[in-house]
């Protein structure tokens, strides 16, 4: 099983899409499945860093890759703050523009992404997040 | 990354590469330094973006909820790939703007 290990910043966002990437593609996922991957990680991570880290806190993301007839499944480790998905509203869009705020517009894209997102906060010790896209 | 040109009254912004959480900073500068300029006819040539993310998606709406504020403008979109636009429909985006092949049709919009 791919594993790389992260230092959480803004800054590695590509580099750790592009490790995720070069596995999908390396294992047969066409370009469209390869994007939809790529967007649902880059959302992951951008939650951890924003959110289980947070502005000032250092930390770093685990990333685990394994791929099998079925499809791909993507977990992620932090040992941030343990973060409740179920507490951020899905992002409304049936409102008018100028009432839209900016929280949950990153959920969407996740769950929107993939076809199965599950968090799992671990009290004392981060979060372990598990994204899978099946073939 | 971020380059602004001038068509006429209209305005086209063109960025390459990724657009997350890390780089869309510039792209908003970019925007905001137009909206600041009350230049509210805006095009973003999307043809050189491989990438974009929720934190893209905002820019992109906080940008046009500023242009179109007392029906002063509009931000259109221009060129954008099958997978950019799959993240825009994810996020909402088709329904708070207006989707064009080239920038020469999207600048002929206005």
């Amino acid at each position: 099983m791919p594993k790389e290990i992260f230092a959480a910043r803004l800054e590695n966002l590509a580099r750790i899409c592009e490790f995720v990437t070069t596995v999908s593609r390396e294992t047969g996922f066409d370009e469209a499945d390869t994007y939809s991957i790529e967007l649902a990680t880059n959302e992951a991570c951008t939650n951890i860093i924003e959110y289980a880290y947070g502005e000032g806190m250092e930390g770093r993301i685990e990333c685990s890759i394994e791929v099998d007839e079925k499809g791909v499944t993507i977990v992620l480790r932090d040992w941030g703050r343990p973060f409740d998905a179920s507490e951020i509203p899905e992002k409304n869009f049936d409102v008018p523009l100028e009432e839209l705020g900016a929280r949950g517009a990153g959920l969407r894209l996740l769950r929107g992404a993939v076809d199965e997102v599950v968090f799992e906060p671990l009290p004392g010790e981060g979060n372990r997040l598990t994204i899978k896209k099946f073939r | 990354m971020v380059e602004t040109t001038q068509i006429d009254k209209v305005n086209v912004v063109k960025a390459a590469g990724r657009i997350d959480s890390h780089t869309s900073p510039e792209l908003k500068e970019a925007f905001d330094g137009l909206l600041d300029e009350s230049r509210y006819k805006l095009v973003f040539d999307m043809s050189e973006i491989e990438f974009l993310s929720s934190s893209g998606v905002w820019v992109l709406l906080e940008t046009q909820k500023r242009c179109r504020l007392r029906n002063r403008g509009d931000l259109v979109i221009a060129s954008a790939n099958d997978n950019i636009q799959k993240t825009l429909d994810l996020a909402g985006l088709m329904h708070f703007m207006k989707m064009y092949e080239d920038v020469d049709s999207a600048v002929g919009s206005f």
